[in-house]
């Protein structure tokens, strides 16, 4: 069981400055995120796109802004679950919560802050009829273990840099690689494009395009596909072991639906009157996923959100203590790791 | 202050014709979300980046439309019902040239 003070479910750039505000406060903590790496949308969908309206960053890469944030945090060394989507939520008969995620991993806190975004991205999948009929049988959405692809024979589809990179990859592996796309053009890194096609012309990459999977065919497991040609509507059924439709991801709010919060507009209500608190007490929600009148979701207003949010856990965790609101200039920053930063001290000495 | 006509049929078969300013740098799927044509959450995801297909739309009338770019192209290329008049929402400006413009919402991938 992970404890901590403030479990954060999602590690964007809300959930991540969070740690710095709790951090003043001397309060840990934990973020879990169902993205293998921290950084939410910022990291996945546009680490390479400036942001114009951060304050004080006339430009910024949301990627570099990932990266600052993790600098900034550093001294109060978070914890992380990464690759893992919160689940479950039960409140214990002390008033604290424990989180469960997709696998298992449990962690308990006095205050979960949702700082998730537009929810947990998940796999696109395909609209095939009896898809989830072969989920597990042979299709699957990502790759985990390579090795489980050994001599088979694999059909990937997606025209994007995983599609690219799986492809090259399990040419190795597998017996037999093919990849579909809907387009002759693909969207990688050019070194990618470049691979696939040498590994086409050594034959160890069937590439059909355009074209796209229509139909999927197998007695307990999925044993041929039907492609379909896009520009002569040919058909061809191929015999595959496995199909990995990497179409990317996109993000569902997913099982916090369930949480018994108040949901409004596929996001959560709050109360931005005080502390961005749900309707559950303890349990706030900060950033994109949280609505409220004249919410904005932008990055900036997350910050804002979180700052209001911890100095409300604080009182919630230590309700006879007195805070007094400290600036960083005034007071420095000490990490939990012994670090301290803080403005130098001018020099009082006589000039002769 | 300039507006423009445009029909929109939302993802239940209604139709909306409503007014769109040509002067507020807005794109389709802003004025799809400003009418609120679409659930929150379910258009614009991604905020119009061309980086996901929930703005996705059939042009229905015979307007000519910017080229599609390179990102809206490869993003067309990896959405779902797709049709040879789909666009993505984000990607086409308001301006005086569409007035009477009439598109489709596509359906929301599930």
């Amino acid at each position: 069981m992970i404890t901590t003070d403030i479990l954060i479910i999602g590690a964007g750039p809300t959930g991540l400055f969070t740690v710095f505000e709790a951090g003043l406060l001397q309060l840990k903590c934990h973020l879990i995120d169902a993205l293998p790496q921290p950084g939410g949308q910022c990291a996945e969908i546009y680490p390479k796109k400036p942001i114009y309206d951060i304050p004080g960053f006339p430009e910024v890469l949301a990627g570099e802004l990932v990266d600052n944030l993790m600098d900034q945090i550093a001294p109060f060394q978070p914890g992380f679950t990464l690759g893992e989507r919160a689940d479950t939520i039960e409140k214990l008969e002390d008033g604290t919560f424990v989180v469960t995620t997709n696998k298992g991993t449990k962690h308990k806190a006095p205050i979960v802050a949702i700082a998730g975004g537009l929810g947990s991205f998940e796999p696109r999948k395909p609209q095939l009829e009896n898809l989830s009929q072969y989920e597990d049988k042979g299709v699957a959405y990502m790759i985990k273990e390579p090795e489980i692809y050994r001599d088979k024979k694999v059909l990937i589809a997606g025209g994007g840099d995983s599609a690219l990179d799986w492809s090259i990859f399990l040419a190795d592996v597998a017996s037999e690689v093919t990849l579909v796309h809907r387009r002759n053009e693909f969207r990688g890194a050019l070194d990618s494009v470049e691979k696939v096609q040498h590994l086409k012309n050594q034959g160890k990459i069937k590439l059909i395009t355009p074209a796209e999977v229509v139909q999927l065919q197998g007695e307990s497991k999925l044993e041929k596909v039907v492609v379909r040609k896009t520009d002569n509507l040919e058909e061809i059924e191929l015999e595959v072991d496995n199909f990995i439709p990497l179409f990317g991801l996109s993000p569902k709010l997913g099982p916090i639906a369930e949480w018994g919060l108040e949901i409004e507009k596929n996001a959560i209500k709050v109360d931005n009157a005080l502390d961005y608190q749900t309707n559950i007490p303890g349990i706030y929600a900060i950033g994109d996923i949280n609505t409220y009148p004249g919410k904005l979701k932008l990055i900036l207003c997350g910050f804002h959100e979180a700052t209001l949010m911890c100095q409300s856990a604080y009182q919630r965790i230590y309700p006879d203590k007195k805070y007094v609101m400290k600036y960083t200039t005034v007071g420095g920053v000490t990490g939990f790791d012994g670090s301290k930063k803080e403005a130098p001290k001018a020099v009082v000495k006589a000039i002769e | 202050m300039s507006d423009i006509k445009i029909k929109i049929t939302d993802r239940e078969g209604e139709i909306h014709e409503v007014d769109a300013p040509t002067d507020m740098n807005m794109n389709l799927m802003e004025v799809v979300r400003s009418y609120e044509l679409a659930p929150e959450g379910t258009i614009g995801i991604c905020g119009g980046m061309a980086m996901c297909a929930s703005c996705q739309c059939y042009v229905k009338s015979d307007h000519t439309l910017p080229e599609k770019s390179d990102d809206e192209e490869a993003m067309l290329a990896e959405a779902f019902f797709v049709e040879d008049n789909s666009r993505l929402g984000c990607q086409i400006h308001i301006t005086t040239d569409l007035d009477g413009l009439e598109v489709e919402l596509a359906p929301e991938e599930a």
